[in-house]
């Protein structure tokens, strides 16, 4: 009896050694109160994942307000995430999203860790959590109701700007997150994972070692979409990626912004859907008292750039997630604006 | 089949035993315990927001099917978004099956109360306000369900909207009644909209009380059977206040009823005094959308026995084109109803089908006129404003009343 105990404890530890991912939580339909519980970091606070953990970077990244982000891919043993054509990966039930928002200090260099958001896929759909990081930053805590960080201190281009971070709240994950009133991804698009980054153990293009650690079923080669920050790019490309990334999410078919007839999303060819002549629908005073949401040429009257460029929250674009105006972002679409005829 | 009775009555009171209803009173966390009961709420539950006024920084959301978000009264219970930071609305409502009752939303930056998608969205009792009055710093929308199924709005205020104070786009299944609109740009509006009932409810000191609108270049378009019955609109003479850009900056102050780009709009015993524009205005919409999907040209509506009087003692000719040419055409006589006379050209050369022609069937008093403002801007010398209604005479297919579905 006792000996059948001692191997019981035993099994248990060996498992938790062996996979340090708390499977059993990601499925579980309450969120676990703390971030550690679901064992997805060999070291929480350095942010070194667990073995069949993997950082991911994507090519073209989402504004918020000039936070850092760590991403994190956890797909369950044994089972493959499918690759969609333009779409977000098909990942497997059990599959876990992870990002982790922090700053670096600005006084010593270290990092402060603001949040860490996770996307739990589960057999009934993707659920979305924000973990809030202690003052000590040592644990994070589930966090439903949103918080804000006052007045951080970032250094940004040689600029030192104070920030109001604002962490969403649970439903304002699925403002942006919605497509057909479910929760999903929007980042891990084969196009924007299709390039090299440094593992631990090596160098090696991300869809490559996904498909060498096992985690998806085939691959079928695709562009990589243009890094809007990258100068020697094209502006339209430049300009497509970046409102892709940022704004298609919502602007498009089916999702949050679809009322609005504008879609952003990278697939889309319609001028006037992308904005080109089109009159707003239900911006109000957002219009700026301006006629349309682009006027090729003219980016001072286009609605789309006064919102980008605003920071009234009855004005600005998007809607939730900065609290501070994207200087590059806007200089992209001003110049994209520009060029066109 | 007694059995079966008592299995049910179970049911019944095992059901109500797990609603909960979530108390909460004005204090200095009061935006997180709204927002936390708002997320934590499961269906079947109330939301109650005690008497008082609650200052709010960050706008609320509510995703949580069959929930109920009362207060003590509109004048009792206020979310007050003065000093609002970040958020497009007010309250914003993405689940089905949501009740909101008896309390108020003032001075949100953006709309004051929005449902998007959802299916079955009762408004009762509720005020939403901007209380600075006709501002264009103000936010668009008042009640703003959009992209709903089953939309009730029943005893409500709507002032001070740079938009309009009840909008209603892209829905269906819609009544809205025994609801007032004041100092808004557009009184109630309904948009892009298929089945709504409009009825018993008072437009007044806005620019224009009342727009069935259509527009162009949305995912839903065809705006088609509205009734707007039994309600008073008048005195819509507040100087258009809605920033450029916008649809409602072109509707001229002093205009009680516009329906433009609609079809099957039936529109009958409701009283129109003192507009100083125009009572009823029927108009073509954007003729030059680059949208082929889009039918810019009203049809079936017929108008009937409502009640006018006092109209046109100071026509605004400061706003979009319409205003313009109605003041040159009809001089110094305004009529009660107006049409634009724009039909696509086919039907200018042809004539209009039969079915498809407004129908005008009023008092004798009752004054009209036809711009035909096709002629009047391509060839003055074919032009020919109308006045006699009487040629307006075709027949009347009622159109049957919204279900009650709530």
């Amino acid at each position: 009896m006792v000996l059948k105990k001692l191997f019981i404890v035993l099994i248990i530890f060996f498992n938790a050694i062996t996979f340090a991912v708390n499977d059993e939580a990601i499925l579980s339909s309450k969120p676990e109160k703390k971030l550690s519980e679901y064992g997805l970091f060999e070291d929480l606070i350095k942010q070194i994942p667990s073995a069949g953990v993997f950082p991911y970077i994507l090519h073209s990244t989402l504004f918020s307000d000039y936070a850092d982000k760590e991403r994190f891919v956890y797909v369950p043993k044994g089972k493959k995430a499918k690759f969609i054509p333009n779409e977000v990966y098909d990942f497997p039930v059990g599959s876990v999203l992870v990002k982790t928002f922090s700053y670096p200090e600005a006084l010593n260099g270290g990092k402060k860790l603001l949040e860490t958001r996770l996307l739990l896929n589960q057999e009934s759909g993707w659920k979305a959590h924000t973990y809030l990081w202690n003052e000590d930053q040592t644990e994070a805590f589930l966090k439903v109701t949103g918080f804000t960080y006052k007045s951080m201190q970032v250094k940004r281009n040689g600029e030192l700007l104070s920030i109001n971070y604002r962490v969403p709240n649970q439903n304002q994950c699925k403002e942006c997150h919605l497509k057909n009133n479910e929760i999903m991804p929007i980042g891990p698009k084969s196009r924007n994972l299709n390039f090299s980054i440094e593992y631990k153990d090596k160098k090696a293009n991300q869809i490559s070692y996904w498909l060498e650690n096992e985690m998806v079923e085939n691959h079928i080669p695709l562009d990589l979409i243009v890094d809007w920050s990258d100068v020697s790019a094209p502006i339209e490309a430049r300009a497509r990626a970046y409102l892709d990334i940022n704004c298609g999410h919502c602007h498009m078919p089916s999702g949050s912004a679809d009322t609005t007839g504008l879609y952003l999303q990278l697939t889309e060819t319609d001028n006037m859907k992308l904005g080109i002549f089109k009159k707003p629908v239900a911006a109000g005073r957002a219009s700026g008292d301006l006629k349309y949401s682009i006027v090729p040429g003219k980016p001072d009257e286009s609605i789309m750039l006064n919102r980008m460029k605003s920071l009234d929250p009855g004005e600005m674009m998007p809607e939730s997630g900065r609290t501070t105006t994207h200087v590059e972002g806007i200089s992209i679409v001003n110049d994209w604006i520009i060029s066109l005829k | 089949m007694k059995k079966y009775i008592k299995i049910s009555f179970l049911i019944l009171i095992s059901l109500n035993a797990y609603s909960e209803i979530w108390e909460i009173q004005p204090n200095d966390s009061s935006q997180d315990e709204i927002q936390e009961a708002l997320i934590l709420a499961e269906s079947g539950d109330t939301i109650f927001l005690k008497e008082g006024i609650y200052d709010l920084e960050h706008g609320l959301s509510l995703d949580v099917a069959d929930v109920t978000i009362k207060g003590s009264g509109m004048d009792k219970t206020i979310l007050n978004f003065s000093n609002q930071k970040t958020g497009a609305q007010g309250l914003i409502i993405t689940s089905d099956n949501v009740v909101l009752k008896d309390f108020a939303v003032e001075n949100a930056k953006g709309d004051a109360i929005k449902s998007k998608g959802v299916e079955n969205i009762s408004f009762l009792r509720i005020r939403t306000e901007w209380t600075n009055g006709p501002d264009s710093k103000n936010g668009a929308y008042g009640l703003y369900p959009v992209e709903s199924i089953g939309v009730l709005i029943d005893e409500c205020v709507a002032i001070g909207a740079s938009d309009a104070g009840v909008y209603v786009g892209q829905s269906e299944q819609i009544i809205v009644r025994n609801t007032r609109a004041e100092f808004n740009v557009a009184g109630i509006e309904i948009e892009n909209s298929y089945d709504a009932d409009v009825y018993n409810n008072i437009a007044t000191n806005n620019t224009g009380g009342i727009l069935i609108f259509d527009l162009p270049n949305l995912p839903k378009q065809g705006g088609k059977n509205v009734r707007v019955f039994q309600n008073k609109s008048f005195k819509n003479n507040t100087e258009n206040f809605a920033p450029e850009g916008n649809i409602v900056g072109e509707v001229p102050k002093g205009t009680g009823l516009i329906i433009m780009a609609n079809r099957n709009v039936e529109v009958f015993e409701n009283e129109f005094h003192d507009n100083e524009t125009v009572h009823i205005a029927v108009v073509a919409g954007d003729l030059e959308s680059g949208d082929d999907a889009y039918d810019p040209y009203p049809q079936k509506v017929k108008i009937y026995n409502n009640n006018y009087s006092n109209v046109g003692s100071d026509p605004d000719s400061s706003r979009g084109d319409l205003g313009e040419i109605l003041v040159d055409i009809a001089g110094s006589e305004m009529p009660d109803i107006l049409w634009d006379g724009l039909l696509p050209i086919s039907q200018l050369i042809f004539g209009q089908p039969e079915d498809e022609k407004l129908v005008i069937k009023e008092n004798e008093k009752t004054k009209f006129l036809s711009l035909d403002v096709f002629w009047y801007i391509a060839f003055p010398y074919f032009h020919s404003s109308e006045r006699d209604k009487n040629l307006y005479n075709g027949s009347i297919e009622k159109l049957p009343a919204i279900k009650e579905w709530f």
